[in-house]
């Protein structure tokens, strides 16, 4: 499996997202935001951080740089890509997801370990955990509230869209295991297609028992078998 | 007074003719006062110089002998201090000291004060703290891998300390988040001793390979010097300066001129792209523009490198025109750095730092003539010996007394304190202060996974980093308590040692070099400059007992608002290496029937206790007597009990005494709250057995069966061991038995009462002033 992992000016997890694909036997390579060329790559992953400095909104700026043209192609073609935290509020921002992240309900910074509930085990993202299964993942931002009109968080639900919903320890999606102030307990959702996730939480964060949890492995497995013929 | 150092100015070559600057004022017995430099400086400079300053000249003079760049008052006194080990590859003059952490890698550390800005504008004072402290790291050639903050404030009650508290903790967020480098501990503390003047000390650790050092020295005749990273504006102007002097009350307003603005997006583009240049090799020095900016990052690479330099002010890149060569010089402008280019590398110089979306332009060369020369294009605008600059600063001894009140407060009788009507109703009340209580409302706005390699997170005795690709990790405390310092500041300081190093060993580390904090107040008087020494006498001690060498530092004085000081506020950055990650340890009990095993011996001292301040609202008392050696002895039991794998968790006993560390084990991170079931036999004061500080303690639970193992490990290391009790089930009492009464609470009110004491605080309207 050949990932890129895009770097935007200001992006500060692509390192860790680097390593994480190499922990299940991914093949990473960093892509600058000016460069151009994902032809080659199976799967595309935006890293979080601070592009730009999140000036204007996060992810705003990101969004225009030379790169995402190809990555708004790569997604087209069905091609898989991943967006964690600024990564999802870029993927947001460029139209490839619905909805935006507004800043957390607290006005703070929220970083810590939460509950995410796997909503969905048919995406090519989740394949590899049970349906239902709660997972403990660290957060780090402060514009993670998932908002939508009406309508859009209908369809998100009706088809099968919201892959991770906060939940408490028990798997119950409870107002004080939202960290953030998320509709729905929204923590990360899939595109139509169902080829392109956006996700708050940091799975590359929880890949070793040193760093207290391995839950985000499954996500990486998952993607590197879709990629891979049986 | 006298002065005891500096290079005798008939050595010196006198300084050629330089014309006055038109438009510069002219050259006053005030204004050389209110550049901070005294007449017998002052005549020094004209010794130097050999003529009247320069307007420019003279605003040089300020800032490099600011206390702040020329650790006039302090120079002396640190030299008292132990520097050297094996292990040290850079001591104290660098931008960050360095030392060997083994299998290739080195590590940098450092810790930084930015009190005075922070008392005038917290947000902006605390984000550029840490953005000066991330640059000296990477300036040695170390990527940042860990952030911890030291904090000090007044009483919460008060909407202005509230309003500095938050300010300071979103600064230190924001700013650290936007980076990517995680924030792995600290401490803070509040208490009317900072009532005017918080205490912000932010301390950055990096990791190289050993051979990726680079040093901040100016060599090569001819060599470019290149400003590189954002532009010079006109904020900051003579900080160093302001960073020197007593606050009033009417600094809010008046000095937010030098408080410098930080941006930590072009921060992480300097970071990223200072590795890139070091690695490149395409520059020989590099050098932080921090404190009294291009000023002292030039003059210091020179006389570093024992050469001269030349820089041209019309050639700086700057955020606005008409800025004269004095504002240029003095900027304190953040997120830029001067470095050194190989001969003919300019243009590869500009290639990586316009990858990066940054400037880099030639502002002047390295020259053999050993002189800081200023030009404004063909104009002279200073010249100054260099070394007379950087090393001449006059460094005074002066003559240190000790306070009347103080040695009153530590007299006083404390029996009247010493019983408890109600023991389960104090003890909430002292766990529940906001200096003992939970700070997750503080380290829950900071990033402390990013990088993904922080294997223990604040909450714990140290914040612990593994070093990918090895079996090691590193750990890193921070610790002072200015209380104790303000009874007895020899006492005060090695108990900031001893407790960084029970900090680092409950953590499965061991301690192996410090960087140094020292905040204070005006020396110039005479009680001040007693806290002062008679701090770093006790440091020097402690570091020579624990073979933990100082490798740099930082130097805070003239923290007082309107004659009032700080209480004398040693900070001690230690930090340590855990040999193998399976060493690693936290402070939460974990397996319910595990022993609990006491290390150390129960006291019936009460000076400078949390319980006298929280309870009775007293500081007083002598603190709590500290064995330097006996410490050293439990360093070494504990390190060899986590060795043999028989531990299970370990947390130093300080604030709130045996019975809030009891608490903070029962409680962990708070998701599962253990029950404890202690029984104490001691014949002592209940109050003095429950929250007494006594030092040389340690709380410890392994699996019964080791419990014998651990107390023979104690003995042949000659600590006091006893086995107090039992671990209880999820969601048990806390239960601790004493001969003189029974503290009995629930682990529901226990969470509640740690955990949400300062969110509590934060929502509650103010009642001091706002």
């Amino acid at each position: 499996m050949k990932v890129a992992v895009i770097t935007f000016p200001g992006s500060n997890c692509d390192y860790d997202l680097y390593k994480a694909i190499q922990m299940v036997d991914g093949e990473a390579s960093f892509v600058w935001h000016r460069d151009r060329g994902l032809r080659g790559y199976d799967a595309v992953m935006l890293p979080g951080g601070f592009s730009y400095g999140d000036y204007l909104r996060p992810g705003a700026i990101a969004r225009m740089s030379p790169v995402m043209e190809e990555v708004m192609d790569f997604a087209a073609k069905g091609g898989p890509v991943l967006g964690i935290c600024n990564g999802f509020q870029i993927l947001c921002e460029a139209g490839l997801l619905p909805g935006a992240l507004m800043p957390n309900r607290s006005l703070k910074f929220q970083s810590k370990d939460v509950f995410v509930r796997v909503e969905r085990a048919d995406t090519l993202f989740t394949a590899d955990y049970d349906a239902g299964a709660v997972l403990r993942i660290p957060i780090a931002h402060h514009d993670g509230n998932f908002e939508a009109d009406q309508e859009t968080l209908r369809r998100l639900e009706d088809d099968g869209r919201v892959v991770f919903r906060y939940v408490d320890r028990s798997g119950e999606p409870t107002d004080e295991s939202n960290p953030n102030g998320s509709w729905h307990n929204i923590a990360g959702i899939v595109n139509d297609g169902g080829n392109v996730l956006g996700m708050m939480p940091h799975p590359e964060r929880a890949m070793e028992p040193i760093l207290g949890s391995t839950d985000g492995r499954g996500l990486f497995t998952s993607i590197l078998r879709s990629l891979t013929p049986a | 007074m006298s002065i005891v150092d500096g290079t005798s100015p008939e050595d010196m070559v006198k300084a050629p003719h330089v014309d006055p600057r038109p438009g510069d004022p002219e050259i006053t017995p005030e204004l050389v006062a209110d550049h901070g430099l005294s007449p017998e400086e002052y005549e020094r400079v004209l010794g130097i110089l050999g003529r009247t300053p320069t307007f420019t000249e003279l605003g040089i003079f300020s800032a490099m002998w600011s206390e702040h760049c020329g650790y006039k008052n302090s120079k002396r006194l640190l030299r008292l201090l132990p520097t050297e080990a094996p292990w040290v590859i850079q001591g104290p003059g660098e931008n960050a000291g360095v030392i060997d952490i083994g299998e290739g890698y080195a590590l940098a550390f450092k810790i930084e004060s930015h009190n005075h800005p922070s008392a005038v504008e917290p947000y902006q004072g605390a984000a550029t703290g840490v953005g000066g402290i991330l640059r000296d790291i990477f300036t040695m050639g170390a990527r940042p891998i860990a952030v911890l903050d030291s904090l000090r404030f007044g009483r919460l009650d008060s909407g202005r300390v509230r309003y500095l508290f938050s300010g300071v903790v979103k600064g230190i967020g924001d700013y650290g988040n936007c980076m990517g480098i995680p924030n792995i501990g600290g401490e803070v503390s509040f208490d009317e001793g900072y009532e005017g003047n918080p205490i912000v000390n932010a301390m950055c650790l990096g990791l190289m390979k050993r051979e990726e050092l680079i040093t901040a020295s100016a060599s090569g005749d001819g060599n470019s010097l290149m400003a590189v990273g954002a532009r010079t504006g006109r904020d900051g102007i003579h900080g160093a300066t302001f960073a020197s002097e007593e606050l009033s009350a009417d600094s809010d307003e008046s000095s937010r001129p030098q408080v410098q603005v930080g941006d930590p997006f072009t921060e992480k583009l300097l970071l990223e792209a200072s590795l890139e240049l070091i690695a490149s090799g395409a520059i020989s020095g590099i050098q932080d523009m921090g404190a009294a900016g291009i000023t002292s990052s030039a003059s210091e690479m020179a006389g570093r490198g024992g050469s001269g330099v030349e820089i041209d002010m019309a050639r700086v890149p700057v955020r606005e025109p008409g800025m004269t060569p004095y504002e240029i010089l003095l900027s304190e402008s953040q997120e830029r750095m001067l470095v050194v280019a190989e001969p003919g590398r300019e243009g590869d110089v500009r290639r990586i730092l316009e990858k990066w979306e940054l400037e880099a332009e030639v502002i002047g060369h390295v020259t053999s003539d050993g002189r800081f020369r200023v030009m404004e294009g063909d104009r002279v605008v200073a010249d100054i010996p260099a070394l007379p600059l950087t090393e001449g600063c006059p460094t005074y001894e002066r003559e240190g007394v000790e306070g009347e009140e103080v040695q009153r407060l530590r007299a006083m009788d404390l029996s009247g304190y010493m019983d408890l009507d109600d023991p389960a109703a104090t003890f909430l009340k002292v766990l529940g202060s906001p200096n003992v209580a939970s700070k997750r409302w503080i380290y829950h706005q900071y990033d402390t996974t990013v990088r993904s390699s922080t294997a223990v997170r604040p909450g714990s005795d140290a914040g612990v980093v593994r070093i990918r690709g090895t079996r090691k990790a590193v750990a890193a405390t921070t610790d002072c308590n200015g209380r104790f310092g303000y009874l007895e500041p020899r006492a005060g300081a090695e108990i900031a040692m001893a407790e960084a190093a029970r900090n680092l060993v409950c953590s499965g580390a061991i301690p192996t070099a410090i960087t140094n904090n020292l905040n204070f107040g005006n020396p110039l008087k005479p009680h001040i400059y007693h806290q002062l020494r008679e701090a770093v006498l006790g440091m020097a001690d402690a570091c020579r007992i624990f073979e933990t060498p100082v490798t740099g530092g930082n130097v805070s004085l003239f923290n007082e608002t309107d004659g009032v000081a700080i209480y004398p506020t040693p900070v001690v950055g230690m930090v340590g290496v855990v040999e193998d990650v399976d060493h690693i340890t936290t402070q939460a009990f974990r397996e319910t029937g595990d022993a609990v095993i006491l290390l150390g011996r129960n006291t019936d001292e009460l000076g400078g206790s949390e319980y006298l301040y929280a309870v009775h609202d007293l500081v007083a008392g002598a603190p709590p007597a500290v064995d330097l050696l006996a410490e050293r002895h439990l360093q070494n039991a504990v390190l060899a009990m986590i060795r043999e794998g028989i531990v299970r968790s370990a947390h130093d006993c300080s604030e709130g005494g045996l019975a809030c560390a009891l608490a903070e084990c029962a409680l962990g991170n708070g998701e599962t709250v253990l029950g404890v079931d202690v029984t104490l036999t001691d014949d002592l004061p209940l109050a003095a057995l429950l929250f007494g500080e006594a030092q040389g303690r340690i709380v410890l639970s392994c699996a019964p069966e080791h419990a014998d193992r651990v107390a023979a490990i104690a003995d042949e290391h000659g600590v006091p061991v006893a086995r107090i009790g039992t671990v209880g089930a999820p969601a048990g009492t806390f239960r601790i038995t004493t001969p003189k009464g029974i503290v009995d609470v629930t682990p529901d009110v226990l969470s509640k009462t740690y955990f949400e004491a300062i969110p509590r605080i934060m929502d509650a309207p103010a009642t001091g002033d706002a």
